[in-house]
């Protein structure tokens, strides 16, 4: 049970980073990104592609880091493919969503668009890897380190755990300390007043898609060198990523991280009882109880 | 192909077809009248199916039993199935309606999401419920002694023209009437909707229910056509996607529309297929792949150039008014 938490602890870690860049969206472009699953899956194939295909054939070398399972391929694809994903979803708002805005659509028109997005994504990953799971690297070997209490840990596991706390400080920091991250936090309290106090929210919302794309990416490949890769992994995510996202309350970060962390325990708890392969419903279980009881989440003050 | 065989052909073309526009109907009173962003489609279109293939199918004896197993078997006329099909998903839509309708619209699209994905799981692990990712074969169809197999397919054809037509009839006759106006006032503006009297909550819960029983009705459709279902048919693709785009391109809030765009979307679907097969060998099995992108591209384009689709939406409500 203990062993289940720890790894819920890693899934959830990785949900985080998914539901952080969700509820940013959400919170400062103010709709429901229905393609931030498959942000994530596209970060895992990009890096995919980085690791087996371009960096192989630079010649960078396949050795892996003491007793994790990548190396410096690895290392070089990460930031690649985060900055890769950042300008996707940049991209996507130039051709879709500013055109939307442009036309003042509703925000079910924003959310079908990015449906749309999502399959768009999901069908040009399946054009170009196929439907198959793969791997960044098949066939290793993961030796686990030995906890008390019986739980089994991969050093992979620890990096991801470091990884993903250290990005969420990094975003801490950036939210807190950079005028633009000030701005940030203002628009997503208040639009109007953001604008009329002359913030520039178009390069607001650039920044936005920047920091959740990159993040997306990043919870993808960390999935892919935890568990696999497959192009619905991102897919999967995406009801696990809303339920931590208004667990947490939509906009607040924080709450996206607890809310994460949430999910991906009790997603892991219940496989002790359930199938494996219910983990989203379990997701869609706790959503559905906080909607019943608490619809603005854990951190939602009940006067807004 | 001689020239029975392309009749054949289109008709197999206007069942499916004729199907979708069943469920097109269906999100119409939801989102082209109500504003209700269901995206669950699938979710509805897998409980009709096998409701209505339960309720029409004998419980399995002798040998069967040990290789399928479902729930219950009543092995009643299609007509019933139509009807429990309707029924049992009118309160699924219920059940997702008192958790979500009070929120933003947002809510409904996750809440939808999440119920399609995970009535897809349960009928794909839970074996004694419907015989797992095997699925129920052999449904009976209407009519089906009436002529030779070979032509059935033109007896389903007007079996589905006289569904169609019914629920077109149902839909048009409630829309137009005060508690259709009801429905478009929330869609347009719901505080001064509610600030009329309406009681917001109670009449999107009735389109929803009601919406989610004509897909209910899709969904049986679709079973006896096919005359066997598995969980892996209902996916968000062929379940949801390719319905919001048909009745996106259609034109929303307008019943013509939603036929209209289901047939034109089935007949672009199938004849991108004919263009793929013109690909070389090595890319046919991601063929399917390349058609979904297409659609997808085209719906990006039907948002952002033309979102009241083929027709748009009809304003005048009264044929007596000029």
């Amino acid at each position: 049970m203990v062993e289940l938490i720890v790894y819920g602890i890693v899934l959830g870690s990785i949900i985080s980073l998914g539901a952080i860049g969700l509820t940013l969206v959400y919170g400062i472009i103010r709709f429901a990104n229905f393609a931030h699953g498959d942000l994530m899956s596209a970060g895992a194939y990009i890096a995919l592609f980085m690791v087996t295909g371009l960096l192989a054939w630079i010649g960078v070398p396949d050795g892996s880091f003491g007793p994790l399972s990548f190396g410096w391929r690895m290392l070089i694809a990460f930031p690649v493919s985060m900055l890769a994903v950042a300008g996707v979803a940049i991209l996507l708002d130039r051709i879709l969503y500013q055109k939307l805005r442009k036309k003042k659509s509703g925000p079910v028109i924003f959310a079908m668009s990015s449906l749309g997005a999502a399959f768009i994504l999901r069908m040009l990953i399946l054009i170009f890897w196929g439907a198959d799971s793969l791997f960044y690297r098949p066939g290793m070997m993961r030796p686990a380190y030995a906890l008390p209490l019986g739980v089994k840990i991969r050093p992979d596991q620890v990096f991801i755990l470091v990884l993903v706390f250290g990005l969420i400080g990094a975003l801490h920091l950036f939210l807190q300390k950079t005028k633009m991250g000030k701005a940030m936090r203002a628009t997503a309290d208040n639009m109007e007043l953001a604008l009329v106090s002359g913030i520039n929210t178009e390069r607001i919302i650039i920044w936005t898609w920047g920091i959740g794309g990159a993040l997306a990416a990043a919870g993808g490949i960390l999935y892919g060198i935890d568990v696999l890769l497959h192009p619905y992994m991102g897919w999967n995510f995406l009801i696990p990523l809303f339920a931590a996202t208004i667990l947490g309350t939509i906009g607040n970060m924080y709450g996206a991280l607890v809310g994460g962390l949430v999910i991906g325990i009790a997603q892991q708890v219940s496989t002790a009882f359930l199938l494996p392969t219910y983990k989203p419903a379990v997701a869609f279980i706790i959503m559905i109880i906080i909607l019943l009881i608490r619809p603005k989440g854990i951190f939602g003050g009940s006067s807004r | 192909m001689e020239l029975g065989g392309i009749l054949a052909y289109l008709v197999s073309l206007a069942i499916m077809a004729g199907i979708y526009a069943v469920f097109c109907l269906g999100l119409n009173i939801q989102w082209g009248y109500t504003g209700l962003f269901n995206i669950g489609i699938a979710g509805f279109f897998c409980i009709g199916a096998y409701t209505s293939a339960m309720i029409t199918t004998p419980m399995p004896t002798g040998i069967y039993a040990q290789y399928v197993h479902q729930i219950f078997g009543f092995n009643l006329p299609f007509v019933f199935g139509l009807f429990g099909a309707a029924l049992v998903c009118g309160v699924v839509a219920l059940l997702i309606g008192i958790p979500t309708l009070r929120l933003g619209e947002d809510y409904l699209a996750i809440a939808t999401l999440g119920i399609a994905e995970t009535i897809r799981l349960i009928f794909n692990n839970e074996h004694w419920l419907a015989n797992g990712p095997r699925g129920l074969m052999g449904l009976p169809q209407p009519l089906q002694n009436l002529v030779d197999p070979r032509h059935y397919n033109y007896i389903y054809l007007a079996v589905i023209v006289i569904i169609l037509v019914v629920i077109y009839l149902l839909i048009e006759r409630a829309i137009r009437s005060p508690w259709g106006r009801v429905l478009r006032a929330i869609r347009e503006d719901e505080v001064s909707a509610a600030m009329s009297g309406k009681n917001i909550f109670s009449f999107k819960m009735q389109s929803l229910v009601f919406g989610a029983m004509v897909m209910g009705i899709g969904g049986a459709l679709y079973a006896h056509y096919t005359k066997a279902i598995s969980p892996s048919v209902f996916t968000p693709l062929y379940g949801t996607f390719i319905i919001w785009i048909m009745l996106m391109a259609g034109g929303s809030g307008n019943n013509k529309g939603a036929i209209l765009g289901a047939f034109v979307i089935w007949g672009l679907w199938i004849g991108t297929k004919f263009m793929t097969d013109l690909l070389p060998y090595t890319l046919k099995a991601r063929a399917p792949y390349i058609r979904f992108l297409l659609i997808g591209i085209l719906l990006e384009i039907i948002l952002i150039y033309r979102p009241q689709g083929l027709l748009g939406e009809e304003k005048k409500v009264s044929k007596l008014i000029e």
